[in-house]
C-alpha cells in the first residue's frame, strides 16, 4: 500500500493492513502510483446502511507545509477521478484539471498541497459496486449500498483526518464536485477556510434527474447488464453505458458550441450516405465519446453516482431552507457559473449566493461569459482563471499563506 | 482611475466626470468619511471596487459589494474583494435585517426600477444607509431645460434620453420627501457643487436644491 506523502500519523480508526482482497480498480490505482487508504471502521451512510471495510483511492500533489495549512481538496465531477494533474493511467490523457493544477499553475503545486479522492461508489480505486464484497467474495453489483454526496464527503473527511489536516485551505470542484464543496461547507464549516463551488447547484433539478434517468435506463436496457450482475457473468454492458454517455455529453455542451464545432458537417464530403451510419460529424463525435468512455468507466458506478447527484438537496437536509445549511459560516465563498451552462444554469448558483447572503456570509459570485456550456469549468477560460486566481490569492493573504511565486499567466 | 466600458459604472453616471480626490472620486471620499473604522459595509453598484478597496485599506472595513457588470465584478474578485454579480432591484431581498453597519448606494438610486423599495431595503439591511445621487433640481439642469426645451445633459448625466439608464431621476427635495414618507431619519446631509466641493445641507432648503449638483445622505431606519 502506498501511504500518503506526508508524515502524518494514521488516526487510530484507520487500519493500514492490506489483507483485503485486491480488486481490479485498486490494482489500477496502485500500479499507477496512486494512494489508497483502507479503513476498517464502518462508515455510516445516509441510507442507514454502513460500509466496512472500505477504501479511498486518492492522489496528492505538492507538499503539505509545516503547519498543515496549505491543503486544497479538489472534488471531481460525475465521471472524473483522482488523476487531476498527471497522465491518466487508463486513458493516457492529461489530468482532467491539468489546465488549472500543477507547478506554477493556478492551483500551484509549489504552493498548495493538492488532494483529490476518487469518490465513494467510483470505479478507480475507491470502494464501489465493481469491487469485491468481503461478505460474499464476489463483486458487489447492486448489493453495494446506495451512496449520497454526503457519504462521499464523509469518506473524504476520514482521509483528511488521516492526513492530519485540521483545516483545509480550500475545497474546490465543479458540477458534482461543486455539490461536494457545498456539502463540505455545510457539514464541516470549521474544516475549510475557503469554498469554491463551480457550475453547480444546491439540489439536482427535475430536468437533470430526467437526463440521468435516460442514462440509467439505457444501461439497464442493455442485455449485458444482467440485472447489475454482469461482472460475475463475465459480460459488460458497453452499449448501454455508451448511450448513457452520449446523452449526457450533449448536456455538457451548448448548442452554440456544438454548432461551432460540427455544424451539419458530413464525414463524407461527397454527400449523404442514405443509411444509419454516422453521416454527420456530430454523430461520429458522440459515438467516439461513448466508446472511449466505456473503456474507463463501470456501468454500475454510473448508476450509483448519478443517483447520488439526484438525491442531492442541501436545503432539504436543513429543514427546507438553504440558508440553514450555511448558518454562522465563517468560510469565504467564491461561486462561479457560466452563461451558456444549461445543465447547471446561473440561476442555481444565484440561489446558493442568495442563501449565503441571507446569513451575511463572505461571498463572491461571478458569471463567466462563454459559449462552451457546462464543460467550460474544465477548459481554459481566461476570465474564469483570473477571477479564481484573485480569489485564491486574497484568501492566501488572509490566511497567512506565503505569497505565490508563480508568474501570472 | 479605471473606468469600465460596460455596466453600471459607465451607464449610470460617468464616474470620471466627477472630480476625484487623490485616487478616490470626490463623492466617494465624502461617503468614506462618513463610515466608522472596522465596520461592516455593503457597497451596491460598487463598480471596480474603488470605494471598498479604499475602505479596506484605510479603515479596516469588512466590505462586500454588489455589481451588475461582469467586468466590474471580475475586477473586484481579482483584487480579493468579496463581490457578487447582481443589482439593487433583485439581490437585496435575501439579506437579513441589520446585516451591515452601512449600506452604500452611490449614484445608482436613479437607475433602479423601484427606488422606493430599494430605499426601504437599504435601511433594513444596514443600520445606516449612505445614498448619493445626481440632483435634478440643480440650477444648470433647470436652466438647460428652460432655455433649450430639451432633456438636459450634464457631466453627471451625460446620456441621451433614449439611452439613459437613469429612469428615476429626482431632486433633493423629492428624495427627502420620500425618505420622510418612509419614516427614514437623515443623520447627515451634504451637497456637492459642480467642483465636487462638499457643503453641509442645512436650513437653506430650497437653495441647496438649486445649488447642489449632487447630494449625499446618511440615513437611518425608522
Amino acid at each position: 500500500m502506498t501511504m500518503s506523502t506526508t508524515n502524518a500519523a494514521p488516526s487510530p480508526a484507520v487500519a493500514s493492513s492490506s489483507s483485503q482482497a485486491v480488486s481490479s480498480s485498486q490494482a489500477v490505482a496502485e500500479a499507477s502510483g496512486g494512494q489508497v487508504l483502507r479503513v476498517a471502521e464502518p462508515l455510516s451512510l445516509d441510507s442507514g446502511a454502513s460500509l466496512a471495510p472500505y477504501q479511498i483511492a486518492y492522489r496528492t500533489y505538492g507538499r503539505l507545509n509545516a503547519d498543515r495549512s496549505n491543503a486544497v481538496l479538489i472534488c471531481h465531477a460525475l465521471t472524473g477521478d483522482q488523476y487531476v494533474a498527471e497522465t491518466h493511467p487508463v486513458t493516457g490523457k492529461p489530468g482532467w484539471w491539468s489546465t488549472l493544477a500543477g507547478p506554477g499553475k493556478l492551483l500551484d503545486t509549489d504552493r498548495y498541497f493538492l488532494i483529490c479522492t476518487n469518490v465513494l461508489g467510483g470505479c478507480l480505486g475507491s470502494s464501489g459496486p465493481k469491487d469485491i464484497n468481503p461478505a460474499t467474495g464476489e463483486a458487489w453489483g447492486l448489493e453495494f449500498p446506495m451512496i449520497t454526496v454526503g457519504d462521499m464527503v464523509r469518506a473524504q473527511r476520514v482521509l483528511i483526518d488521516h492526513l492530519g489536516i485540521d483545516r483545509l485551505f480550500c475545497v474546490i470542484g465543479g458540477s458534482m464536485g461543486g455539490m461536494q464543496v457545498l456539502e463540505w461547507a455545510a457539514r464541516y464549516p470549521e474544516r475549510l477556510f475557503a469554498a469554491v463551488p463551480i457550475a453547480t447547484a444546491a439540489r439536482h433539478s427535475a430536468q437533470n434527474i430526467a437526463f440521468h434517468e435516460v442514462g440509467r435506463q439505457a444501461i439497464m436496457a442493455d442485455p449485458d447488464w444482467c440485472g447489475g450482475d454482469y461482472i460475475r457473468q463475465g459480460r459488460r454492458p458497453q452499449r448501454g453505458l455508451a448511450v448513457a454517455r452520449m446523452a449526457a455529453h450533449i448536456t455538457y455542451l451548448s448548442e452554440q458550441a456544438l454548432h461551432r464545432k460540427f455544424g451539419r458537417n458530413l464525414r463524407n464530403p461527397t454527400g449523404l450516405g442514405y443509411g444509419f451510419e454516422a453521416d454527420f460529424e456530430v454523430e461520429s463525435y458522440l459515438r467516439y465519446q461513448g466508446k472511449s468512455f466505456v473503456e474507463r468507466f463501470d456501468a454500475n458506478s454510473y448508476l450509483y453516482i448519478t443517483r447520488a447527484m439526484d438525491y442531492f438537496d442541501l436545503a432539504a437536509e436543513h429543514g427546507g431552507k438553504l440558508a440553514g445549511a450555511f448558518k454562522d459560516t465563517k468560510t469565504r465563498y467564491c461561486v462561479i457559473s457560466f452563461t451558456s451552462d444549461w445543465l447547471f444554469p446561473t440561476s442555481e448558483s444565484r440561489a446558493v449566493v442568495h442563501a449565503l447572503n441571507a446569513v451575511a456570509a463572505d461571498v463572491s459570485f461571478v458569471e463567466i461569459e462563454t459559449d462552451k456550456g457546462h464543460d467550460a469549468f474544465l477548459l481554459d477560460e481566461p476570465e474564469f482563471f483570473q477571477t479564481l486566481r484573485g480569489f485564491l490569492d486574497g484568501c492566501a493573504r488572509l490566511s497567512g499563506l506565503a505569497p505565490s511565486t508563480a508568474p501570472s499567466p | 482611475m479605471t473606468v469600465l466600458t460596460e455596466g453600471r459604472l459607465d451607464t449610470a453616471v460617468s464616474r470620471d466626470a466627477a472630480l476625484a480626490v487623490g485616487d478616490l472620486r470626490r463623492d466617494l471620499a465624502v461617503i468614506a468619511e462618513m463610515i466608522e473604522p472596522r465596520s461592516r459595509v455593503l457597497d451596491i453598484g460598487c463598480g471596480d471596487g474603488m470605494l471598498l478597496a479604499h475602505l479596506a485599506q484605510s479603515k479596516a472595513v469588512d466590505g462586500r459589494g454588489i455589481e451588475l457588470s461582469q467586468a466590474g465584478v471580475n475586477a473586484c474578485v481579482r483584487s480579493a474583494l468579496s463581490v457578487i454579480q447582481g443589482d439593487a432591484d433583485h439581490d437585496l431581498e435575501a439579506y437579513p435585517d441589520g446585516a451591515f453597519d452601512y449600506v452604500v448606494l452611490s449614484q445608482t438610486l436613479q437607475a433602479t426600477r423601484n427606488p422606493r423599495l430599494v430605499l426601504e431595503s437599504l435601511v433594513r439591511i444596514g443600520r445606516r444607509a449612505i445614498v448619493s445621487f445626481p440632483n435634478f433640481g440643480y440650477w444648470k439642469i433647470r436652466l438647460r431645460l428652460l432655455a433649450t426645451g430639451r432633456m438636459p445633459r450634464s457631466s453627471l448625466l451625460s446620456h441621451v434620453w433614449w439611452d439613459t439608464p437613469n429612469i428615476h431621476l429626482c431632486t433633493i427635495r423629492d428624495f427627502l420627501e420620500l425618505a420622510q414618507d418612509l419614516g427614514i431619519s437623515t443623520d447627515r446631509s451634504l451637497i456637492l457643487d459642480s467642483a465636487g466641493r462638499p457643503y453641509p445641507f442645512g436650513a437653506q432648503g430650497r437653495l441647496a436644491n438649486l445649488l447642489a449638483e449632487q447630494g449625499v445622505f446618511l440615513l437611518r431606519r425608522p
